[in-house]
């Protein structure tokens, strides 16, 4: 097509992971074949992780609509509106495969990618959070990738002053050969300045902001993230991008003074396929075409090519969508931060978008083909034959161990249910000076500004859960993430997710994703919570062996009033224990299946969420009222765990009875759903007891808060010193074993 | 009052300090690196950060910013100047205080309340609060080891220049109260003349009840408050 790409070395369709029918596709609606920039940039438009291609159709099936949502999924975050003229934005998104090829950088760059996102709809970053899984932590592979990890994602939040103020830390074999760095932002801004990536004004000028564009992570969306691993795969460092969270920071209060300004028409991210995504979306969406001058952009290697300029995932880059009159000042503005402006296109009438190159046109390329028209598969799904044999394991044979307390100690030393200080106190969770609850909450509680509410944000996921059913384990996950919120006071109101799965073109896989979707839609329906974004992350196995299905839920909740919010701290000797929720003899998936009896197998705890709904209802109603001094959801681990943890947090311990009903190892250790442990005041157990009539949720007086001990009569007694010392140091010691 | 509150590229608790000062009871003014204007505020506070990304060493570049001369000249003669973490490299960088900040001795970032003893009542910046008081402030650094020669320590130590010392929630400074392997716990010093402190916690985050314990209103209670009796925490 031009001269400037006659000498280029770039590789054929293939090799840029697209399939022969997907090449065809791509002759067909240029009419010819594509220039080399052209197949690049619709190599990294069309791949798995841009264009959604495989979910689509599935995603499509879920509930993204509510009164309080003002946008949802489609453009780069999810915005809800909070009242008082404000509105919250937030978005979780993946970036398992660069992490595990680099930790430091692909953590680092994960949440680089996300906060952007939220800086993209004119919002200010307030919170980050962040779920990872990973393999096994006796293997010292897996304790380098969880240092490296946990030091990006420090090291990025806390250069760029957003607190990072909760997630998750998981271990499972399942995840030793792809870990899953899932991390959520969440921004904050006046519910009348939302922007949009959009480019809707003939003649608005393309402004590109931020860092130089160099050969870091060329290929990053389509040749790593939308590709399973092999042994070759460490050779792909390339592809994985560099942080630099200073100039994040200052892009970011640059970004935030024109939109405070009022001087931006669209803001978009560059973040997976790079420039070509930004253009083209900010196009596509606008129903105009765009000119844009490539060899215009700030480079840090003057020899790089067309093709690899549009496809570079270089970081810390925005595109300002700008009305020409207002120029000059985005670049005054720019200029006091520090930040490069440079103009690079303009917004055209029809549909193309047009790049130049050195004089030559290299591409030309209607953008909604790009960015929209990417094909859409409805893969063929199959269970698993071996799912059947694996729900059918027997657990009731299990033998019930001896000494319960040595149980609960066991369990709370797991890895999985170990106090996780080491991780949170590597993040700044305080800066911005909005944290009400941090990483210790059941939730994340932020007050908003200038308003007497705040928010809640809680990440949850069991791949546990969805391995053995992966319908109702995303209904548990997605119910669990809501009763977090719910237990600080908040009303749970909007769901972002992030679906981590293997490889799409595998039945199995695609009838978990399937079967998650479904889970989750019931859920997010019953809940109140519609989905307002998120991400997929497809191809997440090593040599064939595929990760748990493991969809992670963030949910934001509202909270009317942030002095009347509720911890999951023990407060007051005398106050009263009581049990929200039914408890039934459930299993499977279970951490006292898995840390007592090495066996995951069984079904999922059985949910209803109407029941869930309600139990929401009941929280945020006795909360408000003031009747609740603790609330602590049950979820893996059951009473058990959740008693251990409501005593160590609030330095005090408590007196229980169990009923006979059950036998001792079910009350402690049955994962059943749409279960709070609360404590009350005497004088308030009246008024609890008539609320959880009202809503029909069942309440058990257990007993009463006090002493140094925690003692179920007959059970177990154990100090709470022994409870602490058994969460606190395993991970630590671990941690610090091979430095 | 004015008080005064530095942004550097990088710095992040900027907003922070200037609410912490409204909060107070002072009138925050926002000062800019690229500024050599103090805005004839009554004091100025250097808050915490990563100031210009401190890829050189912390505060190294930061000292240089047109704004620190005048900062400099303000502390001579007597100005109140407060260094909060990354502000507290950056009065060691500029010669302010004595000593450096080292990588904290586990050589992670910690984030964490913890005690603090007050040491000295004799600065601009503690003068509200009691000797051997303990209070509760956060740190969040990954540099904060507070390290000086032997003569400078105890230099510091004979002039009651050492402010705050890391200790246990009654006050006893131990080596598992100092969390970043600081030399004899220091937290915080102040110069000989007591206008100028240079501290690794973050009072800012510590003035407001709504988020937790508020032992920083001893800190700014100390150059705000008119009736230093009337500080409460």
């Amino acid at each position: 097509m031009s001269a400037a790409e006659a000498t280029s070395s770039a590789p054929g369709y293939s090799q840029l992971g697209l399939k022969p029918d997907e090449y065809e596709e791509i002759c067909r609606v240029l009419g010819r074949e594509p220039s080399t920039t052209e197949l690049a940039m619709y190599s990294v438009m069309w791949s798995e992780h841009c264009s959604y291609k495989s979910s689509k159709v599935h995603l499509a099936t879920l509930p993204t609509k509510g009164p309080r949502v003002l946008m949802g999924p489609g453009e780069n975050a999810g915005i809800v509106d909070v009242g008082d003229g404000l509105a919250v934005t937030f978005r979780i998104e993946s970036h398992n495969h660069p992490s595990f090829v680099e930790p430091f950088q692909g953590a680092a760059t994960g949440v680089g990618g996300i906060v952007r996102d939220i800086l993209a709809v004119g919002a200010r970053p307030v919170a980050i959070m962040d779920s990872l899984r990973f393999g096994d932590p006796t293997d010292a592979l897996t304790r380098h990738l969880v240092r490296g990890v946990v030091h990006g994602i420090g090291q990025y939040g806390n250069s760029i002053g957003v607190p990072t103020v909760g997630g998750e830390l998981r271990f499972d074999p399942c995840y030793a050969g792809n870990p899953l760095i899932n991390a959520l932002c969440v921004g904050v801004l006046p519910a009348d300045r939302i922007l949009h990536g959009r480019a809707d004004r003939v003649g608005d000028v393309a402004i590109l902001l931020g860092a130089k564009t160099g050969r870091d992570g060329i290929g990053g969306v389509s040749v790593l993230a939308s590709a399973t691993f092999d042994e070759e795969s460490q050779a792909k460092r390339p592809s994985v991008q560099v942080a630099d969270p200073f100039r994040e920071k200052l892009l970011i209060e640059a970004c935030l003074e024109l939109a405070e300004k009022r001087l931006l028409q669209g803001l978009q991210d560059l973040g997976g396929a790079g420039f070509t995504c930004a253009t083209c979306e900010t196009a596509s969406r606008g129903h105009r075409g765009m000119r844009v001058w490539m060899d215009r952009v700030p480079l840090r290697e003057s020899s790089m090519e067309p093709f690899e300029v549009a496809m570079s995932e270089s970081q810390e880059r925005m595109l300002a969508i700008v009305a020409p009159s207002n120029a000059e000042e985005v670049e005054a503005i720019c200029a006091k931060w520090g930040v490069p402006a440079t103009r690079i296109g303009e917004v055209t009438e029809g549909s193309i978008l047009e790049v130049h190159w050195k004089g030559e046109i290299v591409a030309s390329i209607p953008a909604r083909s790009l960015a929209d028209e990417g094909p859409v598969y409805e893969r063929p799904m199959e269970r698993p034959e071996w799912l059947d044999r694996v729900q059918a394991t027997d657990l009731s044979r299990l033998p019930v161990p001896e000494d319960l307390g040595e149980a609960l100690v066991k369990i709370l030393s797991d890895p999985n249910q170990a106090d996780a200080a080491w991780v949170y106190e590597q993040y700044d969770f305080l800066v911005q000076h909005n944290t009400l609850e941090g990483p210790t909450g059941d939730a994340a509680v932020l007050r908003l500004p200038n308003s007497s509410r705040g928010i809640a944000i809680s990440t949850d996921g069991n791949g546990h859960y969805s391995y053995l059913d992966p319908y109702t384990g995303a209904a548990l996950s997605t119910a669990e993430a809501a009763r977090n919120v719910a237990c600080t006071g908040a009303q749970p109101v909007a769901v972002t997710n992030c679906l981590n799965f293997g490889n799409p073109e595998n039945p199995n896989v695609m009838w978990q994703f399937a079967e998650v979707i479904r889970g989750m839609g019931d859920a997010c329906r019953s809940l109140g919570t519609p989905v307002t974004g998120g991400n997929v992350s497809f191809y997440n196995e090593t040599s064939g062996e595929a990760i748990h299905p493991t969809p992670v839920v963030g949910v934001l909740g509202l909270l009317e009033d942030v002095e009347r919010r509720c911890g999951n701290a023990f407060r007051a000797s005398g106050d009263a224990v009581w049990l929200l929720g039914p408890t039934m003899v459930e299993f499977g998936g279970s951490e006292y299946s898995r840390v007592i009896h090495g066996v995951l197998g069984g079904l999922p705890p059985s949910i209803d969420l109407d029941l869930e709904a309600r139990l929401h209802k009941l929280l945020v109603e006795s909360i408000s009222a003031g009747l609740l001094s603790s609330a602590h959801d049950l979820s893996e681990g059951g009473l058990g765990v959740a008693l251990a943890e409501s005593a160590i947090a609030g330095g005090i311990g408590a007196d229980l009875h169990l009923p006979q009903r059950k036998a001792p190892h079910v009350w402690l250790f049955s994962e059943s759903a749409s279960r709070v442990l609360v404590s009350v005041c005497p004088e308030a157990e009246d008024d609890l007891r008539a609320m959880a009539d009202r809503w029909e949720v069942p309440a058990l007086r257990l007993g009463q808060v006090g002493g140094d001990r925690v003692n179920i009569d007959g059970v177990l007694d154990l100090s709470v010193t022994e409870l602490g010392e058994a969460r606190r140091s395993p991970l630590p010691r671990l941690m610090s074993e091979g430095l | 009052m004015r008080v005064g509150v530095v942004t550097f590229p990088g710095s992040n608790d900027d907003r922070d300090a200037l609410h912490a000062v409204a909060v107070m009871g002072g009138e925050p003014v926002a000062l800019w690196h690229n500024d050599a204007d103090l805005k004839g505020v009554d004091a100025v506070v250097l808050p915490g950060g990563f100031s210009y990304g401190d890829y050189l060493r912390t505060g190294a570049i930061a000292r240089f910013a047109p704004v620190m001369g005048a900062v400099c000249d303000f502390a001579e003669s007597g100005g109140p100047v407060l260094g909060i973490c990354n502000g507290f490299q950056i009065l060691c960088e500029a010669g302010l205080l004595p000593g450096a900040l080292l990588r904290n001795s586990g050589l992670a970032f910690i984030c964490r309340w913890v005690h603090l003893r007050v040491e000295s009542a004799q600065s601009r910046w503690s003068r509200a609060a009691r000797l051997g008081e303990v209070i509760r402030i956060p740190i969040k650094h990954g540099e904060g080891r507070y390290y000086a020669d032997a003569e400078t320590l105890k230099s510091l130590e004979d002039n009651d220049q050492v402010v705050l010392r890391y200790c246990d929630e009654s006050g006893r400074v131990t080596e598992e109260a100092n969390p970043n392997g600081s030399f004899g716990n220091i937290a915080g010093i102040r110069n000989s003349s007591g206008n100028v402190l240079g501290m690794m916690p973050h009072p800012e985050h510590a003035v407001d009840s709504l988020l937790g314990p508020t032992g920083g209103r001893a800190i700014f209670g100390s150059l705000i408050s008119e009736h230093l009796a009337g500080v409460g925490r």
